[in-house]
């Protein structure tokens, strides 16, 4: 047995972890910035700065880049030091997080900008898309690369969790991501309507398991032991919970769509799994604060396992509540409202976020060869953090119960109390401050983080190459047989990628354009494709991310039918590349929204909405008063819809601008007629053209002509 | 509705592929000690302070 002498690389784990804090710090910002807008319509900075574009910032900042990097750092700080090997390749590393970080530059830039492909967590457009499959592609293979030259033949169980996370990110983000450009910026999904909404939820529901869950586990399983010097409570709980979670986790998706026109045997799949998975979730939870088992009293000083142990908790207690909202009758009153805020944040401050300090305070210490600056300061952070938690959960799951109930409370005459949306909105602005606040704490908290650890960093010098020493690991001996099953029972990796790789591939190229232009054929015989100008509208809905406060799905509540008039049928979406069924309603939903109001009501209320509804928290966007349209991408977009099975007529993308004009012009003459003198060519002719479109089609049809075959 | 049949596959596929490596760390003998792994990972910071001097850059 040869004994080996290597080094551990900390520096590209010193880069993740300052990137991590870094991005932590701006995405929190750009959280509280959209947590005031609410409560303070005033500080939307139109077109950059209104809450439709910074939303999915903080979104995408704080799970791509203050999660992601967060994985990275205890990633390659974990994995090299539990396979006793480098990381694979220093080139691989160094490529990998640059090419992350300018992901995150190019996201920011792009979503500010209006660039967005209106689907939740999946925004970025498809050069971003591309660029973030070649660099996890690159990073799986650094990481798979490591655990074949490892020198520990055991697979501890948290490289199984990080396995789990880079093989089924991947195949989520390509498969959510398949979409038609139409522009260098600019594509459409190749979904539409229910079936884009179910791949949607596929993903979200998955990027929630395998990005911000099971990456998290893998650190919790290192790390925890790790901080508490103790092994962890059970090694065998762990493997049987690892192997429950990830065979249960990826079909729980259609939760997020109950109630909706999704057909009812794929939402009851979507619950069955979501029960089921409290049981390997709390495995999971249980096992890391048993790990603590017999040194309680270390929590009491170290403050890293105070963060850990809030963090396992909030775990513990997201996903318990998880599988609860996917029942129906809890998801009823939940859906749309606050309450999926606050559940997301329990899950996103408590469970990643502390975590995250955990492993930072212990961490950084130990790669600079020193000791934390002030452990003062860290348990400061560690209690006005917790405090940030409280006072931003329990005000929104307040908010979210209180305007769920005006929305569905009947007087004993039987319409409607609170006829009025706005009116349940209002009614929760005290709420939305509370929960700024509670942000504005959390985040002063995360910047003492920064602050101490800059000062360790200074005190200390990183150790960027760890020497570490390890036997050689010997090949196990092999049976002398040339059967072909060796061959991959000795290279398992290779293989489970190889296979994936080939399958999936085969797989779309061959299904996707027969399966889904096939069945986008339209089934409800009234339902037309959007005029140009109603799809150049239907594109600033999008870009101006308005899909992030108003929902365009009527479930079949008498609350909702009386509010907003008949309930949403799959077969009115088929042409909906994205489908914009939103996911939160501090708006009302807009399904119906066609011909309910005049389109002069429409112009005013989008110049400055206070004057059509006196205390609306909606932004004001003057500015497309002023923009033009670009009509040149009206051919592409025509053209590119065609493709994905849309019936215009032949050749329709070259004359489908004069169709645009024509019909800009009468709805300019209808404002001019209502006193607003306006050229038809300006960005607020579509988008009122596409409100007074969204939900006409059917409302001439009986309801027996709407059944719809899926 | 048929996209489901694209997104079952695909789960499917990475069911499978996730029950091949189950398999494979059965059969690899991954899971017959189920005690020191656990105990094993806390004993890796054991040479940092004799090897400094020379390799520490």
């Amino acid at each position: 047995m040869t004994i080996e002498k290597f080094n551990y690389d900390n520096r590209i784990v010193r880069n993740f972890a300052v990137a991590t804090i870094v991005w932590g710090i701006v995405g929190m910002l750009v959280g509280l910035i959209a947590a005031l807008q609410i409560p303070f319509p005033n500080l939307n900075a139109g077109p950059l700065l209104t809450f439709g574009r910074v939303r999915p910032v903080h979104t995408n900042a704080i799970i791509f880049a203050f999660v992601g990097n967060g994985i990275f750092m205890g990633l390659y700080y974990s994995l090299q030091r539990l396979c006793k090997a480098r990381m694979f390749s220093d080139k691989l590393s160094k490529i990998h997080f640059w090419g992350w970080q300018s992901i995150i530059v190019l996201a920011a830039i792009t979503l500010l900008t209006g660039h967005t492909t209106g689907k939740e967590y999946a925004e970025l457009e498809w050069p971003i898309d591309i660029l973030i499959a070649v660099i996890w592609v690159l990073f799986g293979i650094n990481m798979f690369g490591t655990i074949i030259k490892r020198r520990e033949r055991h697979l501890y169980v948290a490289i199984w969790f990080y396995i789990a996370t880079v093989v089924t990110v991947a195949v989520l983000h390509i498969v959510n991501s398949i979409e038609i450009p139409v522009s260098i910026l600019k594509s459409y999904p190749v979904y539409a309507g229910v079936q884009d909404a179910l791949v949607q939820w596929w993903y979200g529901h998955n990027a929630v398991a395998f990005f911000l869950t099971t990456p998290y586990l893998g650190l919790m399983y290192y790390f925890v032991p790790k901080a508490a010097n103790r092994p962890v409570y059970s090694y065998r709980l762990s493997i049987i919970h690892f192997w429950a979670l990830i065979f249960l986790y990826i079909w729980a998706g259609p939760h997020h769509l109950l109630y909706t026109s999704l057909p009812e045997w794929a939402q009851s799949l979507g619950i069955v799994f979501s029960i089921m998975l409290i049981a390997p979730s709390w495995g999971g939870m249980i096992n890391g604060l048993l790990t603590l088992r017999g040194a309680w009293d270390r929590v009491r000083e170290d403050v890293v396992l105070k963060f850990m142990v809030v963090a396992i908790t909030a775990y513990g207690m997201a996903t318990f509540e998880g599988p609860m909202l996917s029942l129906k009758s809890v998801n009823a009153i939940s859906h749309f409202t606050d309450w999926t805020i606050a559940h997301v944040h329990v899950g996103g401050l408590g469970w990643n976020g502390m975590l995250t300090f955990g492993v930072l305070y212990w961490l950084i210490p130990r790669i600079y060869k020193t000791e934390l600056y002030s452990k003062k300061l860290a348990s400061f952070h560690f209690w006005i953090a917790t405090l940030g938690i409280l006072f931003y959960a329990i005000p929104m799951y307040w908010a979210g119960f209180t305007q769920s109930l005006m929305w569905k409370e009947f007087t004993t005459e039987g319409v409607l109390r609170y006829p009025n949306f706005l009116e349940t909105v209002t009614q929760i602005i005290p709420m939305y401050k509370l929960r700024a606040l509670g942000g504005f704490l959390y985040l002063s908290g995360t910047i003492t983080m920064a602050y101490n650890l800059v000062k360790t960093m200074r005190e200390g010098t990183l150790q960027a190459n760890e020497p570490a020493e390890a036997p050689k690991l010997e090949a196990l001996t092999m049976e002398p047989s040339g059967h072909w099953h060796r061959w991959i029972e000795r290279r398992p990796i290779q293989m489970l990628l190889l296979s994936l790789v080939v399958i999936l591939i085969g797989g779309m190229v061959e299904m996707i354009p027969t399966f889904l232009i096939k069945s986008n054929i339209p089934t409800i015989a009234s339902v037309k494709p959007y005029t140009p100008l109603e799809l150049q509208g239907r594109d600033i809905y999008i870009r101006e991310g308005c899909y992030t406060c108003h929902s365009q799905m009527i479930r079949p509540f008498r609350s909702e039918t009386e509010r907003y008039g008949e309930y949403s049928k799959a077969g009115e979406f088929i042409y909906d590349h994205p489908f914009q069924w939103g996911s939160k309603r501090t708006g009302p939903d807009l399904q119906r929204e066609g011909g309910k109001y005049p389109n002069v009501w429409h112009y005013n209320h989008l110049i400055d909405p206070t004057t059509m509804s006196p205390g609306s928290i909606m932004p004001a966007y003057s500015f497309m008063e002023t923009d033009d349209l670009d009509t040149t991408s009206t051919g592409p977009k025509i053209r590119a819809m065609i493709t994905l099975g849309v019936p215009y007529p032949k050749d329709y993308d070259k004359i489908a601008n004069r169709d645009l004009q024509k019909q800009a012009d009468i709805i300019a003459l209808d404002l001019k007629k209502n006193g607003v003198g306006i050229s038809s060519r300006k960005e607020i002719i579509a988008l009122i053209s596409y409100l007074q479109r969204l939900g006409i089609d059917i409302k001439a049809t009986p309801i027996s002509d709407t059944k719809v075959k899926l | 509705m048929s996209v489901i049949l694209i997104l079952i596959i695909c789960s499917l596929l990475v069911s499978i592929g996730f029950l091949a490596a189950f398999f494979w760390s059965v059969n690899n003998g991954q899971y017959d000690d189920d005690i020191s792994p656990a105990v094993r990972i806390l004993n890796d910071d054991e040479m940092e302070d004799i090897d400094l001097t020379n390799k520490n850059k």
